[in-house]
């Protein structure tokens, strides 16, 4: 590929184009349209992974940037680029979605399926591509419309009120950043000299007034704490995620819940540092409580897949833990954490799904003894949950790991009670695990089918991933590091906060310790 | 005024005048030769009213080019102001007119009572709003509210075979005159505190004379009854409670045009008054219409939450729009704020996007036109999927979707009002928006994820097809290029004093 190819523009780009084509395409050829997603969301998987191959790794800025005027009045421009924190959520997004393409049947209407997951492709790039704040805005809200129309049209039984449901939660929350965003803008103008949404630019030039700062850095929290989801405003994730078909879980664990934790990186820390600063205990309360409940809440459910979800709740409390404890490993920490979590608890879904698929039901008290009569899905849903736990050698360690030790520096406290969420995880993932795999099965459950060799290929890419990055981390940590470094400097000089010095984790070429 | 031993009028630019004049051209014509020549051809009275308005609309383009460099003039006596504000406002209604009349035409044929009357009466009511937007004296600007508004009244009762109609057209006249005498007793009370009756003859003496002693109170209420007149015709809560049944019950044209015509005139006057008139007094109606604003929102996005009539959400929800309205209005009460461009602006996209709304509920309401409930859009993407999908883009851009023109039009109000500070104001305003959301998509829901209630067949008239089409390319060409149409509205001003 030519250097000046625009390859982000494209990375959103492609995934609308096949869109439209997919609308345009007569119902009659069925088949046409699932090669259409396909060889889209295949090309786009493709692109983001050659981005991942030649992304700069000791490059801590913004790479492939790509700049052009849109609405030159309120001087908003298309204003992509990538750094380690965007970089392995895009990989992330352009691997999940050819995988939920090729690998879940939404059982009716593939076509309007597929061009909805396609624009949802589109949506979810492009809110990590965005370096404009409007930009990132329409991307941020544009999400919702795809992904409501997936819980409606395919989901389960309470479909349409998990849709609205989640289509309001996260609309009420955007209403405020769109007024803290216009906020931000008109106020940096007086720093600038001139209107502008660049978030570069702002983020560079502009000071806030102390109380201003914080009012904004608000603003902008409500609608990322409703996307992530902190504790309280979690509740329509459960229901979302239960009624949304296998495919839309997938996708809303696996990258919409980041949109959320990459925002307070990408928009909170950097743009109000300060204000970041004085909101952390806050925010490192609200997310230990979210650990805790959010694990407390999983062991009681009856239901499987909201299981699953009340995990997630648990989970992205650990990212957002590990964003506001502010250092170097945590950040990194998180930044990693939230690809590990896409990972496994997407894996989890499908696995879910499947369960569902073949018992039609997802209560957990009506399965038992799978694992006699399939031991290979059992061990695969074994594999997946362990890294979900958080297990040494997989993935899920690597992350929260490093979340720990990065925040015991800062928030020592609040690390103290995280951790005990690392055993709760155990518990009631562990319990679930025993309650469905183990025992003997009963009549519903003995005629469980074993794994398909499609859905073996399909989680075999889920545990490839897992057991890489479990084991070889470096790769990822040092592409991640540079930026999040830079983040963390960029808060320290914009604030009062010193950063407890930390040492590097990916030692320097020569192998001697910085920091120590 | 010289008065000797002849009356001396003041000069008459007849050029200024073409697009008024065309339309009264148009409705002498389809009366006269209507009423000599019974049978006309299919939707000749259509294309007759199509006619004269584009012409209208020709002479208003012209003469915006022509304001392209400077900001206009008073005409007769300054009791007419053609500006860019002016322009702006008749481009719109024009645009309206023309799609009332597309409407209108695939209505009557399908209710088989194609006749000349109902469009001399949409022009009459057109040359009414064009009247409205232009004047800069109150007395004229009275003139032109009760042109609009006798036609529409009357247009509103125009389906005799539906007893909502008849309804809708009592009503509506009978609140409609008590607001107008609002209105005229505010004129008197401002003519008598400051001594005109001319809005920029208003704002000299008012920035003349700070504070004029015994008159205040006097000025005051008028400005207060004033508020309530035009608050009545573009409905704002508190003084909306007709709008639903009024909506609900005139045929679904006119419904369309009273929406976006009839608002658009009423705001622009509200906003000349306000901005010009009263520009010393914005200390005074400023909290007032900050307080309209919010409850204009609220109301209009809570209450459309437990209606089942398609029509009547419809209606709520331009009663939400009006508050939105009002948030760019206030935010023009501040220093140095482009709130009037913005207010302007949402009134353009806001016709479009009412006007394409109201044309599928047109191309489902059936053959008496009352079949707009919630339960006969049903599965409408099943039966007519291109349908459904137009009305998704028209719901999502009326509820602030990005990349529809909807999003672009609350994001400059809003724009405004935090440049103003008036971050309360904003974020209530948004707040209102969402809960006002919850009616797009139960909407939606019935449109895409509930089986169809009947397998009739849905034919569309080629006429709303063109007003669907338009409308929902507007929507998305604005939405994704806001920057053509906000070069025009930014320019929105009024001519000097």
């Amino acid at each position: 590929m030519h250097a000046s190819f625009p390859i982000l523009t494209a990375l959103i780009l492609l995934p609308i184009l096949g869109a439209v084509l997919i609308t345009i395409v007569s119902n009659k050829y069925l088949e046409l349209v699932k090669v259409i997603a396909m060889v889209f969301s295949v090309g786009v998987g493709g692109m983001s992974i050659w981005l991942l191959a030649s992304f700069k790794s000791a490059d801590s800025g913004f790479q492939y940037v790509s700049q052009h005027d849109w609405v030159t009045s309120w001087g908003i421009s298309w204003h992509l680029g990538v750094d380690g924190v965007s970089l392995f959520l895009v990989v992330l997004t352009g691997i999940l979605f050819p995988l939920v393409i090729l690998g879940v049947d939404p059982h009716h209407d593939h076509k309007r399926y597929l061009a909805w997951l396609l624009l949802l492709e589109a949506g979810v790039m492009g809110s990590f591509l965005s370096l404009d704040l409007f930009l990132f805005f329409i991307f941020f809200e544009i999400v919702l419309v795809p992904m409501y129309f997936l819980i409606g049209g395919w989901g389960y039984d309470k479909r349409v009120y998990a849709a609205t449901k989640f289509f309001l939660y996260t609309m009420l929350g955007s209403a405020f950043m769109l007024v803290g965003i216009i906020a931000t803008a008109v106020l940096a103008r007086r720093d600038i000299g001139y209107l502008t949404f660049d978030l570069v630019t702002i983020a560079e030039q502009a000071s806030f007034a102390t109380n201003t700062g914080r009012w904004l850095f608000v603003s902008f929290a409500i609608a990322f704490a409703v996307k992530v989801p902190i504790f309280p405003l979690h509740t329509w994730l459960p229901d979302a995620h239960t009624q949304a078909p296998t495919g839309g879980s997938v996708i809303l664990a696996g990258v919409l819940l980041k949109m959320g934790t990459y925002g307070f990186l990408r928009f909170g820390l950097y743009l109000f540092p300060a204000a970041a600063v004085w909101a952390k205990p806050v925010l490192l309360t609200l997310a230990v409580i979210g650990i805790i409940y959010g694990a407390i809440a999983a062991t009681m459910q009856t239901d499987l897949k909201r299981l699953v979800a009340y995990s997630s709740v648990a989970h992205l409390g650990f990212i957002v833990l590990g964003i506001f404890a502010i250092t170097s490993q945590s950040l990194t920490g998180s930044v990693m954490q939230m690809v590990n979590h896409g990972i496994s608890t997407g894996a989890l879904f499908l696995l879910v799904g499947m369960i569902y698929e073949r018992r039609h039901t997802r209560e957990i008290a009506e399965l038992r003894g799978i694992q006699s009569v399939a031991p290979i899905f059992s061990a695969a849903f074994m594999i997946v949950m362990l890294s979900s736990i958080g297990v040494p050698g997989l993935n899920g360690f690597v992350g929260e790991f490093l979340i720990l030790i990065g925040s015991f520096q800062s928030a020592r406290w609040w690390t103290i009670v995280a951790a005990t969420g690392v055993i709760l995880a155990a518990l009631y993932l562990l319990w679930a695990y025993q309650r469905v795999f183990h025992g003997e099965p009963d009549e519903a459950n003995s005629t469980f089918a074993e794994m398909t060799l499609r859905e073996g290929a399909l989680i075999m890419v889920f545990i490839g991933l897992i057991g890489f990055t479990g084991v070889y981390p470096k790769p990822m940590l040092e592409r991640i590091e540079p930026s999040v470094d830079k983040l963390v400097e960029h808060v320290v000089s914009h604030s009062d906060y010193k950063a407890p010095t930390t040492p590097k984790i990916i030692a320097e070429p020569h192998g001697e310790k910085v920091g120590e | 005024m010289v008065f000797a031993a002849t009356l001396d009028g003041p000069s008459i630019p007849w050029v200024e005048l073409i697009p008024i004049l065309s339309l009264l051209a148009g409705t002498c014509f389809l009366l006269l030769v209507g009423s000599l020549i019974p049978t006309w051809p299919r939707r000749g009275y259509a294309w007759v009213t199509g006619i004269s308005t584009t012409v209208a609309l020709v002479a208003n383009a012209v003469k915006w080019n022509n304001l392209y460099y400077n900001k206009g003039e008073t005409f007769f006596a300054d009791v007419i102001a053609i500006d860019r504000f002016s322009v702006l406002a008749s481009i719109t209604i024009c645009l309206a007119v023309i799609f009332g009349a597309l409407m209108m035409s695939a209505y009557l044929v399908r209710m088989n009572a194609d006749g000349p009357e109902l469009y001399a009466l949409l022009l009459t009511s057109a040359i009414g709003a064009l009247v409205m937007v232009a004047a800069n004296e109150l007395i004229v600007l009275f003139l032109g509210l009760e042109i609009l508004s006798l036609s529409l009244y009357l247009l509103a009762a125009s389906n005799r075979d539906r007893e909502e109609s008849q309804e809708s057209g009592l009503k509506y006249f009978i609140l409609g005159g008590f607001s107008s005498a609002f209105f005229l007793y505010g004129v008197a009370l401002i003519f008598g505190s400051t001594g005109s009756t001319k809005i920029s003859g208003i704002g000299e003496v008012l920035s003349e004379n700070i504070s004029i002693a015994n008159t205040d109170a006097m000025l005051l209420v008028g400005i207060g009854m004033l508020l309530v007149g035009l608050g009545f015709k573009v409905s704002a809560a508190p003084f909306h409670v007709w709008t639903p049944d009024v909506y609900e019950g005139a045929p679904t044209p006119v419904t369309a045009f009273m929406a976006s015509a009839g608002k658009v005139a009423a705001f622009a006057a509200l906003i000349r008054i306000l901005a010009v008139g009263l520009e010393q007094r914005v200390d005074d109606w400023r909290p007032v219409v900050w307080a309209l604003a919010i409850l204009t929102v609220f109301t209009g996005s809570i209450l459309a939450v437990v209606q089942t009539n398609v029509k009547r959400m419809l209606a709520y929800s331009s009663i939400s729009h009006a508050g939105f309205i009002l948030v760019g209005l206030e935010a023009a009460g501040h220093v140095g704020s482009d709130g009037v461009a913005t207010s302007m602006n949402y009134l353009a996209i806001y016709t479009v996007l009412v006007m394409g709304s109201f044309a599928i509920v047109l191309a489902l309401s059936g053959n008496t036109d009352g079949e707009t409930n919630l339960s006969d859009f049903k599965g409408l993407a099943k039966r007519r999927p291109a349908l459904a999908l137009a009305f998704t883009v028209l719901l999502f851009a009326q509820a602030g979707v990005p990349l529809t023109a909807g999003f672009v039009s609350k994001f400059a109000v809003i724009k405004s009002s935090v440049e103003a500070n008036s971050y309360v104001l904003a974020i209530a305003a948004m707040v209102a928006a969402v809960i006002g959301a919850y009616l797009y998509l139960r909407i939606a829901v019935s449109m895409w994820l509930e089986e169809p209630a009947s397998e009739s067949e849905i034919s569309v008239d080629p006429a709303v097809v063109i007003v669907i089409v338009v409308s929902v390319a507007a929507t998305l060409i604005v939405g994704f290029f806001p920057e053509l149409l906000l070069q025009a509205t930014r320019l929105a001003r009024f001519a000097p004093l």
